[in-house]
């Protein structure tokens, strides 16, 4: 008997040890990418030098290929499967091969998707960039796809072509919303990137709470009580009264104060904070002091909780995506479910994710990126098609400002409530052109830094060279 | 003779012989890397953006930032209060298990289910015994629920904002998952000394306290010293549960920040020179701990 259970006690041990034994796998995979990482910096240089006396040959090159056609091999790198479903489905002439592959005419499409995790994406579509000089012509990389945090990186770099260069002019992209194209435009002034998305946030209010202590729940009613920042935080001392957190974190508004900064992240090589910033952590500070509000992370458990009454939210700050897909609109017993978000302007305008369509240095595709970035990004039948189908917010004035004003789209989780012409205020005010290529480590440091301030670990001014300290580990080139 | 002789050496060959794949090993993933590591130090060498800077060679300058805001004690000596909340709790128990198990005496019921279950937690993969350990002890999780519902306390405690508690838990963790390895190998210590030295203590009249301190412990101390140096050294690269538990900023101030997750702040950039400056003193500090450890327990044989 002692024998016997001995022995199960032994399979069971061994059989976790085998699944360790898997997950010490996934991490040699890991340490695998990061040498061939190391090997593609190394690689460098000499590409590097290559890449030039290549450019001037490579032009001759490419106006040859484009009169007998183009590349026969068309890569495309991204993180997930959103912009392949969006070109199966709304470009014509897409036709799918099998799950990494398609074809366009003659051209064989390849899907290079890294998911983003752990910068996964990011340290991949770097190697493969850094070596793209030295590639045939068919593994070079023709398009890949970029998130506005980290857009700059790419951006700024040589290895981005100028929108203007493959053909389309700034008349093609005037219905686009203007922070759309801040986001991808270089520090010289050029845009290098398009997006057939826009992502304006706004201010989900819980009805419930709204009519509970404002006796309204009407959205330009409850705009009153959310108007300006002065009177969101005289707001929140009358919602903690009634037992109510005004927002889930502080960091639930982080983004609406940092995309309405005057100031970049780095100027001259050094690091500068702007006002609105340093604005954003004194109210912040005010609120969790009087107990306002908390110091959790986004998405964690503890932040999801106001997805539910039982959570006592009063509101979110997010674009269409969030309260949609995110809020657990699905479950039963949360307030999305039951239709009990609304949707107002909130203090400032801001916008939170979306994805834009670079163009890679080197490509033998021109046409057909010229092709795709103006039938997804700016024919306006294919973006009426999309917020159609895919309920998405589309980068087209025009459309959007026309569906705004259709009294028959109306969203269930919204209780009822058209929110497109909420989303468009917001967004048309908007602007990015104070972004920097440092824009994700600081974002990301910034938080993380204040937190300790908030929670009464330290000082502002202890704080504040914790963030330093992280930003210089980060980017060592930088100077406070 | 001579005929003996040369069937020694012909021996002696297939010593050489079977030396070759570990020497090879060692070459190849380690004293290679060790070498570069060193070279690599001398050099500004990372990555802005997409902008390969360097590799210059700048000197010790990396060594003089590293040690210029002095920050590399703090971590220093955040890690070793992490390894000491650990490890001496860590080897009370040990200890007591160990000579629990090892005790013919004693005749413990279900030993070897219990030497099994002691060693469970080892298998967890300890990034995932974190993220547990994360939600187990968050601000809103069943900890805080449980202490309140309890009457303990009225808002819920948090615990990854207090240095102590942040530190303990770290500890806990580290504690909770080593200590099975260790008992098993005092265990085997114990179990190596003569039964007739335990019987002798005996009938000369012994207590069991006795016998543990005079006997058990003196002929135990070669395994306590390879105990204590490799859990020294494994302390010294602590870095997954603290990582994992404060999703890498060694919150609160960085009071629960370790040298390597200090390291791993340096590859963001993919900062050679920084990251391998900070190697090699990670290396020279290994070497200096285990250097006094082995001369303060005195492993030397010569003198008993």
């Amino acid at each position: 008997m002692k024998k016997k259970l001995a022995s199960v006690m032994l399979c069971t041990a061994m059989s976790m040890s085998m699944l360790a034994g898997c997950g010490g796998s996934g991490g040699s995979e890991t340490a695998a990418n990061t040498e061939t990482e190391a090997a593609g910096t190394e690689a460098k240089s000499e590409a590097e030098s290559e890449a030039k006396t290549e450019a001037a040959g490579e032009d001759t090159e490419s106006e040859a290929a484009g009169t007998e056609g183009q590349g026969q091999v068309f890569n495309i790198y991204c993180w997930n499967e959103e912009f392949k479903t969006r070109i199966t489905d709304h470009y014509a002439d897409y036709e799918k091969v099998d799950a990494t592959t398609g074809k366009i005419g003659d051209i064989t499409v390849k899907w290079n998707i890294t998911p983003n995790d752990d910068n996964a994406y990011q340290n991949n579509l770097d190697a493969t960039l850094l070596k793209q000089a030295d590639a045939s012509a068919d593994d070079r990389i023709d398009m890949f796809l970029v998130e506005a945090d980290y857009a700059l990186k790419y951006i700024d770099s040589e290895y981005t072509m100028a929108v203007a260069d493959l053909g389309i002019t700034d008349a093609d992209l005037s219905k686009q919303y203007q922070y759309t194209k801040d986001v991808v435009t270089d520090s010289a002034g050029v845009l290098k990137g398009v997006s057939w998305q826009g992502c304006p946030g706004v201010l989900f209010y819980n009805r419930e709470a709204a009519k509970e202590v404002f006796g309204t729940d009407d959205p330009a009613e409850v705009q009153e009580y959310v108007k300006d920042w002065d009177t969101f935080n005289e707001t929140a001392a009358v919602l903690k009264e009634a037992g109510y957190s005004i927002m889930s974190t502080v960091n639930d508004s982080y983004r609406v104060y940092s995309n309405n900064v005057t100031s970049p992240w780095v100027v001259d090589g050094k690091i500068n904070i702007d006002e609105n910033i340093m604005k954003w952590v004194d109210d912040s500070k005010e609120l969790v002091d009087a107990g306002e509000t908390n110091t959790y992370e986004l998405w964690s458990d503890d932040w999801s909780k106001g997805f539910y009454p039982e959570g006592k939210v009063f509101c979110y700050f997010g674009p269409a995506w969030l309260v949609n897909f995110s809020m657990a609109a699905d479950t039963e017993g949360s307030i999305g479910y039951q239709g009990g978000w609304g949707a107002t302007e909130g203090p400032q305008g801001f916008f939170w994710g979306g994805t834009w369509i670079c163009a890679a240095e080197g490509t033998d595709n021109a046409e057909l990126i010229k092709d795709i970035m103006l039938t997804m990004t700016t024919d306006d039948a294919v973006m009426k098609e999309i917020v159609v189908d895919d309920d998405d917010f589309v980068n087209n004035q025009d459309v959007m400002n026309a569906m705004a004003e259709d009294t028959g789209y109306a969203s269930t989780i919204l209780g009822g409530q058209n929110p497109l012409g909420i989303y468009c205020a917001g967004v048309e005010t908007l602007d990015l052109s104070n972004l920097s290529p440092y824009d994700q480590g600081c974002n990301e440091e910034f938080q993380n830094a204040m937190k300790n301030y908030f929670e009464g670990n330290a000082t502002k001014e202890e704080a504040l060279d914790l963030f330093y300290k992280a930003v210089v580990e980060k980017y060592p080139e930088l100077t406070y | 003779m001579k005929k003996k002789k040369s069937r020694v050496s012909g021996y002696n060959k297939w010593g050489y012989i079977f030396l070759i794949p570990f020497t090879l090993a060692y070459v190849v993933f380690q004293l290679i890397p060790l070498a570069n590591t060193i070279y690599n130090s001398f050099f500004e060498n990372y990555m802005s953006g997409l902008k390969q800077i360097g590799p210059t060679f700048v000197g010790i300058d990396n060594y003089r930032k590293l040690f210029e805001g002095g920050d590399i004690w703090t971590y220093a000596k955040n890690t070793m209060v992490l390894w000491i909340m650990c490890f001496i709790p860590q080897i009370i128990l040990s200890l007591l298990l160990g000579a629990w198990f090892s005790d013919t005496r004693l005749r413990l019921r279900g030993s070897r289910f219990f030497k099994t279950v002691i060693y469970l937690p080892n298998l967890i993969m300890a990034s995932a015994f974190a993220m547990l350990f994360f939600t187990l002890f968050s601000d809103g999780g069943p900890i805080n629920s449980l202490l309140m519902q309890l009457g303990f306390i009225d808002t819920p405690y948090k615990f990854l904002s207090n240095t102590g508690s942040a530190r303990g838990l770290i500890a806990f963790m580290n504690c909770l998952m080593w200590f099975g390895n260790t008992t098993i190998l005092l265990m085997a210590g114990m179990m190596g000394i003569d039964t007739n030295l335990f019987e002798a203590a005996e009938v000369d009249g012994a207590t069991s306290t006795q016998v543990f301190y005079r006997v058990t412990l003196p002929l135990l101390r070669p395994i306590l010293v390879y105990v204590i140096i490799t859990s020294l050294i494994g302390g010294l690269q602590l870095f997954d549960v603290p990582q994992i538990l404060t999703n890498g900023t060694g919150d609160p101030m960085r009071t629960t920040m370790t040298l390597i997750m200090f390291l791993n702040k340096h590859l963001y950039s993919k900062n050679y020179g920084m990251a391998g400056a900070l190697s090699v003193v990670l290396f020279i500090m290994t070497g200096i701990l285990s250097l006094i450890v082995f001369k303060v327990s005195g492993n030397d044989k010569r003198k008993g």
